[in-house]
């Protein structure tokens, strides 16, 4: 386990190293404050516009810092050749995917949780109240998402040939889950066989990221969602987790390095 | 060494002269009638429509509180009423359940406990959360008269924001100089929270005169209800100066516009019915008014 946490580390401290998120963070501020004084009919209470517009962007900077972070951890290992002597050491290919994840999904956590305090404070400023489990609720789905996208996407980095193609590939496909996944179901209803079916699974196959998203319960003030709901969406990203890095393991065990 | 210096100040010049060719003609490509255009705007270019649209939609689904069908739920929702023979007058009819239904999976259910799954609409104050996406439409796309109208309908009646009613009024009308809607809600304004009477009968005349400038030639029936004489807002229009002039004391000057009014109703009887209460009332204020010198 220490040896996991000794590469996770790395991963971390090259994340606060490089400025991917604090540019992404302080474009979120920059274009929040701008949504925050803009003047719709002179009133000065609207809020509900501001979260949509702060919860988009912290969206979209989760998962790029997640995605970019994440497809260039094996393929710049192996172009600076630093994966021979780090496999020298007393350590396995797993224990360094493994590693390289949780180094990913702690970093992008810790980013997440910077960008969901911003939030809560843009929001309590109009609203003057501050739902800390509600904010919480969302930034642990929102995580557990990123946990599933990041295991995607180092399952990419060591099956594609290179990291541009991996991190469109990965962008596109989640995406298209968010947007579409959920309605896969009513899509196959109008469809004759056999593209119903292969709907139908496609559906039941895919990783459910739009379950993890709980942004229009925070926009409109709805209650926060069951606790017990919550736990099983985690379950449900841990196994989604556990599959896309049991197959990276696979793939980078039987992976020529050189 | 020279020739690239002289290459330089030669493509320099060739792009100074290109721009001061270009920029007049850049200018007069555009119309001067039409009103400034946002940075958004001139982003987006001829896509903005399609935004603006999404924005109105936005501003509905906030309505909502967020509790509003997908296409795909929408697609659904059109098919089940198509195939649905149920008759009310039987008792038969479907008890509405809402655009979800049923779940149809586990995925479905377990999901329903992440988003909004009631219908709720905005009450009170908090009308004021879909008024951004509807000012942000109107900006993307300034000829969309039912957006002005909706805005400035939520401003004034739940919001009592008058002014501001009338200026986004205003702007609609600035870039739709010949809408009646518009003329027609602009009097209202005047009427109903100004009781600015001359001003407001001036209004409802222009947007009678607009009315048929622009409806006229348009036919009776069409396919499209947007593409047919609009009928139900000349009958607004004529039930404004009716109002105007009942409330600035000239009944008879009413019942002239009444009866105007009654030509073009949908429900004929019920003008008829409001101009014989009418009439009675202005009969009785004139036999009042005879009797007092003989009293």
């Amino acid at each position: 386990m220490s040896k996991i946490f000794a590469v996770a580390g790395v991963v971390i401290r090259e994340l606060y190293r490089r400025k991917d998120f604090y540019v992404l963070f302080i474009l979120t501020v920059l274009i929040t404050g701008l949504m925050w004084f803009m003047n719709f009919f002179h009133d000065t209470q609207i809020v509900r516009f501001i979260k949509e517009i702060c919860l988009l962007l912290i969206w979209i900077s989760a998962l790029v810092i997640a995605v970019t972070t994440a497809a260039r951890q094996i393929p710049f290992e192996r172009e600076s050749r630093t994966i021979f002597p780090l496999l020298a050491k007393p350590i396995t290919r797993w224990q360094v995917l493994v590693g390289k994840f949780v180094g990913c999904w702690l970093a992008s956590g810790a980013a997440l949780l910077v960008f969901y305090i911003f939030f809560a404070l843009v929001s309590a400023s109009r609203e003057h109240t501050l739902p800390l489990d509600a904010y919480f609720q969302a930034c642990w789905l929102h995580w557990q998402m990123l946990g599933i996208v990041i295991a995607m996407t180092l399952l990419g980095s060591v099956g594609l040939s290179t990291p541009a193609a991996n991190m469109t590939i990965v962008f596109i496909v989640t995406v298209g889950v968010l947007s579409m996944g959920g309605f896969l179901h009513l899509v196959a209803q109008r469809m004759t066989e056999p593209s119903a079916t292969l709907v139908t699974g496609l559906y039941f196959i895919i990783p459910h990221l739009e379950l993890f998203n709980m942004n229009e319960l925070i926009i409109h003030d709805w209650p926060i969602a069951p606790w017990l709901d919550v736990l099983a969406a985690t379950l449900y990203g841990f196994g989604y987790m556990a599959f896309f890095l049991l197959a990276a393991c696979l793939v980078f065990r039987r992976k020529a390095l050189n | 060494m020279w020739r690239a210096r002289l290459t330089l100040i030669l493509l320099l010049v060739i792009c100074f002269s290109l721009a001061a060719w270009l920029e007049p003609r850049y200018d007069a490509h555009f119309d001067k009638n039409q009103p400034n255009q946002s940075v958004l705007a001139t982003l987006l270019g001829d896509g903005r429509k399609m935004v603006a649209d999404y924005f109105y939609v936005q501003a509905d689904v906030y309505f909502h509180s967020g509790y509003y069908p997908s296409i795909f739920d929408q697609a659904r929702k059109q098919e089940e009423a198509e195939s649905d023979v149920s008759h009310p007058e039987e008792g038969n009819a479907q008890e509405e359940k809402g655009f979800m239904g049923k779940p149809l999976d586990w995925i479905d259910a377990f999901s329903r406990h992440f988003h909004p799954s009631r219908h709720k609409h905005l009450q009170g104050q908090a009308v004021q959360e879909m008024l951004p996406w509807m000012k942000l439409s109107a900006e993307l796309d300034p000829h969309r008269i039912q957006t002005y109208i909706v805005a400035a309908y939520w401003l004034r009646q739940g919001l009592g924001k008058s002014v501001e009613a009338e200026d986004f009024i205003r702007d609609g009308l600035r870039a739709n100089p010949h809408s009646p809607d518009l003329m027609f809600v602009l009097g209202e304004i005047y009427l109903q929270d100004r009781k600015d009477y001359p001003r407001a009968k001036n209004l409802f005349l222009a947007a009678l005169r607009c009315w048929h400038e622009v409806e006229e030639p348009k036919p009776v029936k069409a396919d499209v209800p947007e593409e047919q004489r609009n009928y139900l807002l000349l009958e607004q229009i004529l039930g404004g100066l009716v109002q105007e002039e009942l409330e600035a004391g000239r009944p008879e000057q009413g019942l002239a516009y009444m009866k105007t009014l009654k030509a073009n109703a949908a429900d004929p009887q019920g003008v008829q019915k409001q101009i014989d209460e009418l009439q009675a009332q202005i009969n009785a204020k004139a036999g009042k008014t005879n009797s007092v010198p003989g009293r």
